[in-house]
């Protein structure tokens, strides 16, 4: 008994002093600090640029702070849905039913991404060219050999081995593989109806690798591969990549600005909440396989300080933020589309008021 | 879980258990079977000794057992816990698909339709062949250690193979495609291919990643575990033994087959179970090394896949609630997977100790 007691004595006094400490705190530190404080969560594929754009804002707009986690697009649209960050990131758009369950989201465009088709072949260093049929080809196991004619006949000139092909794909779901799916899904018909687009698919063939560090892996060190990594990836590591045939019929090499040249073409069909593939556009230099990465917010914010704060900032990201992508091979996002997205960023609003004046 | 042949090799000292005060038995029935059960008799003797201090004693043993009870209850909520949640969440899953998730190799996030067969596949096949290797050449490293290996020779070794137990997964994962991958496929696998390929089990083009260079890279990382406990074990095998067995002029093989193993069975067995476990939920260097693609083949060249690398490749992306859902049961099985394999592992020594009796410690 006595015991007892002793022993509850202590504890009750600490939860105590635990208690006030707590409500100390909670007392202390309202507003001020987390005001210029947003959370935001998704996408991977264009962290290194928003990593950069958040650590350049901050600089110049001191006490705003933006936190950002790379988990992935998936869990950047579960988040945002459940309103567990000031921002979302995705690759792909968000489908009807997720936009169900979160009604009033809104879709930003921030950059434009674009997918490079990288191979391993003794005897062609670089310059292979393909179409988007013999890519969906070689992808769904149809052309299994260097030599084949069909490879050969967009290639005339070039002595191609008798080798042959492996294909190497992403083992992980990611945005990359979701513009490279949509690509062939939209070239091939083929493919659309045997595979599909997603962030992750049901390969026919090939080998899978986690990562774009993963599939360069397998390229460089199995001879006779082919994959797919991002434009980003495949210049800073200087990669064996292919040109490939647009809708115009031009072969084009991957580039920047032959990405942000592609984007300008879709412009034309730009749906009002600007979720849109732009995969195999016009235009007689635009490169192919390419797509918008997203950031998700709602247009209604609840709390309007971290609202205006999130809007000045997508104002930023849309216009002074563009200048950093092009060195981080991130294509930016041409004149027309900016308009567009203007508009959405001043729709913002709390309480009935807009956030941007 | 503990048998009573598995209590039976340690030296009893009935006198002084009986003399523990309340709940006596209950005490050594929780010990492992490979540790020494001296510690409750040295708390026994002097309290039975000495009646004033009985109250004291009783009291910190109160504490100590609510202490290591709850403890042991926290292992117990976690586990119920982590499969109730899973559970849950892997509901429209189970819902969908039912059994037939665990029979169907379809898996197509695309169209979602979910099944686990060809991941269940490539874990237990990617374990037990990691296993195979391993444990033979564990056995060889620890026996070699514990019986012939002497003085400083004896301590760096082992101080080494216990270091190799510490390195992270992706560092092998990482020496495995930049160093195995490559070597293995121009080299063991060009001459099994070559030689051997008309055995279904070297069918194919060899890309170096695939089910051998996940189990190679498996039994890698399993070795240094397994080794580093079964030399403990062998350790802990009385000089009398050894010595024993000797003395009925026995070589040295046949003490170590006769006196060591057979004596430190349960412990070896302990080691396996130990790496099956590592072998199983390993993760960042199997995906880097299997090939990730969902497929059940009969070639140890083709590229396969396992349950705990479709997880980490996947889980980040996936939107859909089904494919979510759907992943979540795959870990589910995974959960179960795991338990049933230690279960027949147990079983297993159970059987085998059974058998031989206690003649190890007679």
């Amino acid at each position: 008994m006595s015991t007892d007691i002793l022993r509850r004595a202590p504890r009750s006094s600490a939860l105590a002093a635990l208690l006030s400490l707590a409500l100390t705190l909670a007392a202390a530190g309202p507003a001020p600090a987390a005001a210029a404080s947003l959370t935001g969560a998704g996408a991977t594929f264009p962290y290194p640029l928003y990593s950069k754009w958040f650590d350049e804002y901050a600089k110049a707009n001191p006490g705003t702070n933006i936190n950002y986690q790379s988990i992935g697009s998936g869990g950047g649209i579960r988040q945002i849905t459940e309103r567990t960050v000031d921002f979302g990131a995705s690759d792909p758009p968000m489908t009807e039913e997720q936009i169900g369950k979160a009604p009033g989201v809104l879709h930003i465009p921030t950059v434009i991404g674009a997918v490079v088709v990288v191979y391993n072949l003794a005897g062609v260093p670089a310059g292979l060219k393909l179409d988007g049929e013999t890519v969906a080809a070689i992808f769904l196991g149809q052309i299994t050999s260097w030599n084949d004619p069909k490879v050969a006949a967009l290639n005339p000139g070039v002595s191609l081995p008798a080798q042959a092909i492996t294909v190497v794909h992403r083992s992980d779901g990611s945005g990359t593989t979701n513009i490279f799916t949509d690509y062939l899904s939209h070239v091939s018909t083929a493919w659309a109806k045997a595979v599909g687009k997603s962030t992750s698919v049901n390969w026919p063939v090939g080998l899978g690798a986690k990562g774009n560090e993963g599939v360069a892996g397998q390229v460089r060190t199995l001879p006779g591969t082919i994959g797919y990594v991002e434009l980003a990836y495949a210049m800073t590591n200087k990669m064996t990549y292919a040109s490939v045939r647009n809708r115009a019929g031009e072969f084009v090499e991957p580039s920047v600005a032959a990405t942000t040249t592609a984007a300008a073409g879709a412009v034309s069909k730009m749906p009002a909440d600007l979720r849109v593939s732009i995969v195999n556009p016009p235009g007689k230099h635009a490169y192919p396989i390419c797509g918008f990465t997203y950031l998700l917010v709602y247009r209604e914010q609840g709390n309007r300080t971290k609202g205006e704060v999130l809007a000045k900032f997508l104002w930023w990201a849309i216009h002074d933020g563009q200048r950093m992508a092009e060195p981080l091979y991130y294509a930016p996002l041409p004149p027309p589309v900016v308009s567009l997205v203007e508009a959405k960023v001043k729709s913002l609003e709390s309480g009935g008021s807009v956030l941007l004046k | 879980m503990t048998s009573p042949h598995l209590q039976a090799p340690r030296p009893a000292r009935p006198g002084k258990r009986a003399a523990r005060p309340p709940k006596g038995p209950a005490g050594p029935a929780e010990a492992h079977a490979g540790e020494p059960g001296g510690t409750a008799v040295v708390q026994a003797g002097p309290g039975a000794a000495d009646p004033q201090s009985h109250p004291r004693r009783s009291l910190g043993d109160t504490l100590f057992k609510v202490a290591a009870g709850g403890f042991a209850a926290v292992v117990l909520l976690i586990a119920v816990g982590m499969a109730w949640v899973m559970t849950q969440a892997a509901r429209p899953s189970i819902r969908a698909f039912g059994l037939g998730f665990l029979v169907s190799s379809a898996w197509d996030p695309v169209r979602n339709a979910y099944g686990a067969l060809p991941y269940i596949f490539g874990t237990v096949t990617s374990s037990l062949l990691a296993l195979a290797i391993a444990v033979p050449l564990a056995l060889g490293i620890a026996s070699f250690l514990s019986e012939l290996a002497r003085g400083p020779l004896a301590r760096v070794l082992g101080f080494l193979v216990e270091l190799l137990a510490a390195i992270p997964s992706v560092v092998y994962g990482l020496w495995g495609v930049f160093l195995m991958a490559p070597w293995l496929r121009n080299g063991p696998q060009a001459w099994l291919s070559r030689h051997l390929g008309f055995l279904p089990f070297f069918r194919g083009t060899p890309f170096g990643v695939g089910m051998m260079g996940a189990a190679l890279i498996l039994a890698v990382m399993i070795l240094p575990t397994i080794s580093a406990v079964c030399l403990e074990v062998f350790r802990a095998v009385p000089r009398a033994q050894r010595e024993a067995a000797l003395a009925l002029g026995a070589t040295r093989w046949e003490s170590t087959r006769m006196a060591v193993f057979s004596y430190a069975r349960s412990g070896i067995v302990g080691a396996v179970i130990l790496g099956l476990g590592r072998a199983l939920g390993e993760t960042m260097a199997v995906t880097m090394l299997i090939g990730n693609r969902p497929q059940i083949s009969a070639s140890l060249f083709a590229p396969a896949h396992t349950m705990a690398s479709v997880l980490a490749n996947e889980f980040a992306e996936a939107s859909g609630d089904l494919y979510l859902s759907a992943l979540i049961e795959i870990g589910l099985v995974l959960f179960g997977i795991t338990i049933l394999l230690n279960i027949l592992a147990r079983w297993l020594v159970w059987r085998t100790v059974g058998r031989f009796g206690s003649t190890p410690a007679a």
